[in-house]
């Protein structure tokens, strides 16, 4: 919001690129610009959100409430889950990686809807200062990034009006991205360039925004109710008044559900990218990828009230959100399978992009089957609300979609800045995350299991050592962010040159510079029809295994 | 493919499985079980554990055997197989999940049927004279659990609980006792009518495997019959404000004798059944 310096569109129209870093403070129209400025923008909420999250590790390393105010530890557990889901994951899935490569991948010179664009990102700094200010201001809202009433709307009211208001920006600036790619990869795709054969994150990215556009507004209309409530005591949800506090969970979570999908469905999209290119193969499975993430996305609006089989619900929704719920696990193995079946036979660089995707199967698939288990009734009644249930989504979300924003950095890099990152520094961030991560939540499986609630400060006292182990475990991850900082800028200082394709990948947005010029081809953009034709013939893949004298992989 | 690597694979694979039952029956990761409920979860979970581990330590194996099998070695140039897809290969892990889903869903509502949970909310069982049934029972497991075992329990022992922060309160009907600790006779179903006073509480015992939420203006409704005696924490779980981590109260679970005495000692008005 500061500098405003637009560079006007006759200078777009010259195709003069606004230069300097001043430009990443901009209202810049360059989709490029914009995607950097979400990366940028959401990295550095990561990092708040990441030290909010240390100190609920520190809070919970000793059974007693001691480092902090218990409605201090409230506002933290608040915070750190609301600014990690919409202004670390959701920004950065999306907004970052969509907005960089989607124009690429379609053949466009930018997104549909430029001005648009810049305006869906710039409404997300205001909101996460807003949110953030609020602990200094008002203090933050305490209920919980589900803000369930009446708690809500019994806890101090500055706080949870500041929370909606900057969910409710996050929410319009999701929306306006959502609209942005539908157009632009339903509509700006280069003439000869056929739905099927574009990349697989252009079908993520899609059926994403569909479940933005349908699910966001519902959590809108929600949190405004929420807001009369609290403010103008209205009794939408408030049972004292007549209201229904239950009727706010099946809203909520109607969009907070698909909100899950929206956070992986692009990761998938992600690793459906940097896999092949690493692994010299095709993408196994193309058509059946695509029709794995339409059913994700079908199955994703019917399965909420999954997060509910505690609440007010009668037994016949219990029984159709089981089996609409563990149905979702067909489409997710296929694409898990399909990833494994890319890995085989490949040529496999094992580099810091690669060991995060691999990182991120190993972990999601471990988070897919807790939610399978989870998705069961009666398992559900005894982990509800547990620290089972906090191990099981950070091993989606942190597991999954961030350690495939930590590959995308890797893979992308050299196209953004036209330089390399530092291969041993990224092995060994990949080391200790891995390492950090599972030591921090693996063992709240157990926690959960044998009677450790969430959302508490303090604990009975056999949950000790485990509870130290996992704020052990978290020590390491925040430890693991100091390599790939250092890397990060440093490479971008005097990391060797990449060049224009440093791994040799298909896909369009190789087929320019590094760093790419404003509208990005010098000339006409390349009609790219198999992003994934990598690959050579059965023989020749004998042929050159044995021509490299090494016997063990010629006999499969 | 050669025929020892059939014979491999299959062997590898009959290791897995047998590998992962294994560890799914005799890993146990929960606390005791202490009433006829848990005895059922338990054996649900020992089923989803060995699923589960399977299916883990399988894909885990794959990755790293990929990425040591397949990985470039220092030198080697070209690509990998160009393999597009394999429709049978499709097929077959589309339909191997599908039917594995599809058992543990019908399982699992085997399992949730045998806990009592399919019965409907607001018939049958639940009409006991102290229950007013003005209101409607909004959820929870409701009634039906078989009242076996025991010669005294011909009917349910109704408590009404009612959840405030930062307490809960239980209220015996039957004799008016008003206590701040819920006692139960071993072996007796018991059946809990739920409301919240102010914000959404809780009400979970790990021991017992049984949660509810406590809603205000909804009442939830919730049975169990205890197994083993013993004293066992009460743990609100659904985020109720700042003191919501301390919101914990105590089950203790008598043999019928004790409790009879517990309930003699506390009883405002004398009950001919007690």
């Amino acid at each position: 919001m500061t500098a405003a310096i637009p560079p006007t569109s006759d200078e777009q129209l010259d195709h003069l690129q606004p230069t300097g870093w001043l430009r990443y403070f901009s209202f810049s129209l360059d989709h490029k610009v914009i995607g950097l400025q979400y990366l940028v923008c959401g990295f550095i909420f990561y990092l708040i959100g990441g030290l909010l999250g240390g100190a609920i590790r520190i809070e919970l390393a000793s059974p007693m409430s001691d480092f902090m105010a218990r409605d201090v530890y409230n506002q933290v557990l608040t915070l750190h889950g609301t600014v990690m889901i919409f202004l670390w994951i959701v920004p950065v899935v999306n907004g970052a990686f969509g907005n960089y490569l989607i124009p690429f991948y379609v053949g466009a010179r930018d997104m549909a809807f430029p001005r648009l664009n810049a305006v869906a990102f710039w409404m997300i700094p205001p909101a996460g200062l807003m949110l953030i200010s609020s602990y200094f201001i008002t203090g933050a809202a305490q209920s919980g990034w589900t803000a369930y009433p009446p708690l809500s709307i019994t806890t101090p009211a500055a706080g949870q009006i500041l929370w909606i208001l900057s969910v409710l920006f996050l929410g319009g600036s999701s929306i306006f991205g959502g609209i942005n790619f539908i157009a632009t990869i339903l509509k700006l795709r280069r003439p000869g360039l056929k739905l099927m054969q574009l990349p697989m994150y252009c079908w993520a990215m899609l059926g994403t925004s569909i479940l933005v556009v349908l699910s966001t507004p519902v959590l809108a209309g929600t949190l405004i109710l929420l807001s009369f409530d609290i403010v103008v005591h209205t009794g939408f949800f408030n049972p004292g008044l007549g209201g229904n506090a239950v009727v706010y969970q099946h809203l909520f979570w109607f969009y907070s559900h698909p909100a899950v999908y929206i956070m992986v469905l692009p990761a998938f999209g992600l690793v459906s990218e940097i896999l092949p290119a690493h692994c010299r193969k095709p993408l196994f499975g193309y058509t059946t990828m695509v029709y794995s993430i339409m059913t994700i996305v079908v199955l994703g609006l019917v399965v909420w009230a999954h997060h509910m089989f505690t609440s007010g619900t009668p037994p016949w929704m219990r029984l159709f959100f089981t089996i609409a719920t563990s149905f979702i696990a067909v489409p997710t193995g296929i694409k898990f399978f399909n990833w494994l079946a890319t890995l085989w036979g490949g040529r496999i660089s094992l580099n810091s992009a690669v060991l995060f995707s691999c990182g991120f199967i190993v972990n999601f698939v471990f988070g897919g089957i807790t939610g399978v288990m989870l998705a069961q009734v009666p398992f559900d009644i005894h982990v509800h609300d547990t620290y089972f249930v906090v191990a099981h989504f950070h091993y989606v979300v942190y597991g999954g979609s961030v350690f495939v924003i930590f590959a995308a950095i890797y893979h992308w890099y050299p196209k953004i800045t036209g330089r390399m990152l530092n291969e041993h520094l990224g092995r060994f961030h990949f080391l200790i995350t891995f390492i950090g991560f599972n030591l921090c939540f693996a063992p709240q499986h157990w926690l959960g299991l044998n009677g450790m609630p969430r959302r508490v400060a303090e604990y009975d006292p056999q949950f000790t050592f485990i509870n130290q182990l996992s704020s052990a475990g978290a020590l390491l991850m925040a430890l693991s962010t100091l390599p790939f900082l250092w890397n990060v800028v440093q490479s971008a200082i005097n990391g060797p040159i990449a060049g224009d394709n440093p791994w040799k990948a298909l896909t369009p947005e190789w087929l320019t510079s590094s760093p790419p010029p404003v509208e990005n081809w010098t000339g006409e953009a390349p009609l790219v029809t198999e992003p994934y034709g990598y690959g050579v013939t059965e023989e020749q893949f004998q042929k050159t295994a044995t021509n490299n004298s090494d016997r063990r992989s010629s006999d499969q | 493919m050669s025929i020892p690597s059939i014979i491999r694979i299959l062997l590898l694979g009959i290791i897995l499985v047998l590998g992962g039952l294994w560890i799914g029956q005799n890993v146990n990761l929960l606390p005791v079980d202490a009433s006829l409920n848990a005895a059922v979860y338990d054996e649900l979970f020992r089923v989803l554990f060995s699923i589960g581990t399977i299916l883990f330590l399988g894909i885990l194996g794959l990755v790293l055997f990929s990425l040591i099998k397949f990985r470039r070695r220092p030198g080697q140039q070209g690509d990998g197989l160009a393999l597009e897809g394999n429709l049978s290969l499709e097929v077959f892990w589309t339909a191997v999940p599908a039917v594995v889903v599809l058992f543990i869903g019908l399982y699992s509502f085997d399992i949730y049927d045998r806990m009592g949970g399919m019965v409907p909310l607001n018939h049958g069982a639940h009409d006991h004279q102290q229950m007013d049934m003005q209101q409607n029972i909004w959820g929870g497991i409701g009634a039906n659990v078989e009242v076996s075992n025991t010669d005294n329990a011909l009917a349910a022992l109704p408590v009404e609980v009612t959840a405030l922060q930062y307490a809960f309160l239980f209220h015996y009907p039957k004799g008016d006792i008003i206590s701040g600790e819920l006692h139960v006779p071993k072996g007796q179903l018991v059946s809990l009518r739920l409301e919240a006073k102010d914000v959404i509480h809780a009400f979970w015992v790990p021991e017992f495997r049984i949660k509810q939420d406590v809603i205000p203006g909804q009442p939830t409704v919730l049975n169990f019959t205890a197994t083993k005696t013993g004293r066992y924490s009460i743990v609100c779980a659904e985020l109720c404000g700042p003191y919501h981590g301390s919101m914990r109260s105590a089950v203790v679970v008598d043999e019928a004798d004790d409790y009879n005495t517990w309930f003699s000692n506390n009883a405002k008005t004398t009950v001919s059944e007690a």
